[in-house]
């Protein structure tokens, strides 16, 4: 499909908006996409997954039964493709392969903030003083650990040695 | 929508000068299901019940407060003018089959089912509200949690069908009406500056959009590694420091003989035109804001205009016209209603 703007270049961005009180649909190039002001995230987000996409199936060897995910039977190519992953458990059938994608768009893979059943803003001390949850209960208890050990409280560095074994058995 | 009660829209909040409106949204994915665009339609309605139920069974203090409204059964106006009110997104309405939404009664609280991920908890309030919105957002989240099982990773936080999302899944913006800046052309470096802070300014619905009338919707990027926290308050620290900027800006172009001149012509045109297209009104009730944050215009206020631009939106001039009406129709029943409301406008 060519650009429907300046009709040159293939249109790699897709756009759905409303004009005039209707849904519509558009398809530009980058180049006039940019011009337009329909830029950021979403360019960028493409040129990584061709990136990788090149990437890893160049690697692949030919022939090699693809990976597909146990519970949706979604493969890493057809994730690629869609820019989608395909359901939870994908995150994890996939880990090695999204980590560097995850790393690029974010900077980082390692979450911080709101844990189910936690609040992201918890209260503290009454009033409206709001103090973010930015550990588990597991890392809080790992932080605890070193502080002990740093200042050679042994004791309390044993029990929190072994309260954190006893929690990551559950895990 | 036949209530009385106050929609958020209708209301100026703090810096209502500058910033519109706030809106933060979670996405949210139930562990069991695949992710939307995978999903097949029996379980998109499983994903449909779960959601409904969560909310509105039981003894829950949020059931009184939502309509369920199924988009099948909306009407094209119904679902391009929620879109227009920003209760739900373009993307969301572009299919509406297996899709639902609970829109709370003042339809500042919506949640969109089966969008990109399984639940879009969306929080919109009047002028800069940033902590409010978030708080409120995050305490529906925390309630639906307590039925809902989210797909959630200790590394990677919650998952969403998009990794552009993981993390907190929160994405919070501000629309701000930013005509001085505009004017000035500092635009284009504030906006690749924004970048740099993990910030992204857009157009006024979302991605994708066009700018249109001066007005921009900034919001964090970056989900991943920020707590919901610090993107807030990066997002608030970032809105005050433009605000102050475009305030700077206006008070110096408000002393220039040539601003009051665009800004008392816009005036004129609102008072007297028979035929009004939306794009131009868009342009026109940028400069009336301009001119009421300045004192240049009297006698109307910020709420006021939020109110009548969300009513001269095409498809909620028709749904509120009870019926479809081609363009030239709008043009002329939307100039009828600027006409009529800018009465009271003093110069």
């Amino acid at each position: 499909m060519l650009c429907q703007s300046c009709g040159k270049h293939p249109a790699t961005t897709h756009i759905k908006t409303i004009v005039n009180g209707k849904l519509t649909e558009y398809h530009l190039c980058s180049e006039c996409a940019q011009k337009e002001g329909h830029l950021h995230l979403y360019n960028s987000w493409n040129m990584d997954l061709g990136n990788l996409l090149g990437g890893f199936l160049g690697k692949a060897a030919p022939g090699v039964q693809v990976t597909r995910c146990p519970s949706c039977g979604a493969s890493f190519e057809e994730i690629s493709q869609s820019g989608k992953i395909g359901c939870a458990e994908c995150y994890k059938t996939f880990r090695s392969q999204l980590v560097p994608m995850i790393q690029r768009i974010h900077g980082t893979t390692q979450h911080k903030g709101k844990v189910p059943g936690g609040s992201a803003l918890r209260l503290t001390g009454g009033q409206s003083a709001m103090m973010p949850v930015q550990e588990s209960p597991l890392e809080e208890k790992k932080r605890l650990l070193k502080q002990a050990v740093e200042q050679q409280d042994y004791e309390t560095a044993a029990v929190l040695r072994d309260e954190i074994k006893e929690m990551e058995s559950h895990d | 929508m036949t209530n009385t009660a106050k929609k958020w829209y209708e209301k100026a909040g703090n810096c209502g000068d500058v910033v519109c409106s706030t809106r933060v949204r979670l996405a949210r994915n139930i562990k069991q299901f695949p992710f939307p665009s995978r999903a097949t339609a029996k379980q998109r309605e499983a994903v449909e019940q779960q959601v409904r139920d969560a909310l509105l069974s039981g003894n829950s203090i949020l059931s009184k407060e939502f309509r369920f409204l199924p988009l099948e059964n909306a009407s094209e106006e119904e679902a391009v003018s929620l879109v227009e009110r920003h209760i739900l997104s373009p993307e969301f309405i572009s299919s509406r089959k297996g899709k639902a939404a609970l829109i709370s009664e003042d339809e500042s609280i919506s949640i969109m089912i089966n969008e990109e991920d399984h639940l879009r908890i969306q929080v919109l309030r009047e002028g800069l509200s940033l902590q409010e919105a978030a708080e409120t957002a995050d305490r529906i989240d925390t309630l639906l949690s307590e039925s809902l099982d989210f797909a959630y990773d200790a590394e990677f936080g919650y998952l969403t069908q998009c990794p552009t999302n993981l993390g907190t899944g929160m994405r919070a913006s501000v629309m701000l009406h930013l005509p001085a800046l505009t004017e000035s052309g500092a635009m284009p470096r504030i906006s690749s500056n924004l970048s740099k802070l993990g910030l992204t300014m857009r157009g006024t619905y979302g991605e994708g959009s066009k700018i249109v009338g001066g007005l921009y919707q900034l919001s964090n990027q970056i989900t991943l590694g920020l707590s919901e926290k610090e993107a807030i308050e990066n997002l608030q620290s970032i809105t005050v420091q433009l605000m102050e900027e475009e305030r700077k800006a206006r008070a110096q172009m408000s002393e220039d003989i040539a601003w009051q001149d665009k800004i008392d012509r816009a005036a004129g045109i609102c008072k007297t035109a028979r035929v009004l297209s939306s794009s131009e009104f868009m342009d026109l009730l940028s400069y009336i804001r301009f001119g009421i944050s300045t004192g240049v215009l009297q006698g109307i206020s910020t709420e006021e205009l939020n109110t009548l631009m969300i009513n001269t939106q095409p498809a909620t001039l028709m749904a509120k016209a009870g019926k479809q009406l081609d363009q030239n129709e709008r043009d002329v029943l939307r100039a009828q209603m600027v006409r009529e409301f800018c009465k009271k406008i003093k110069e």
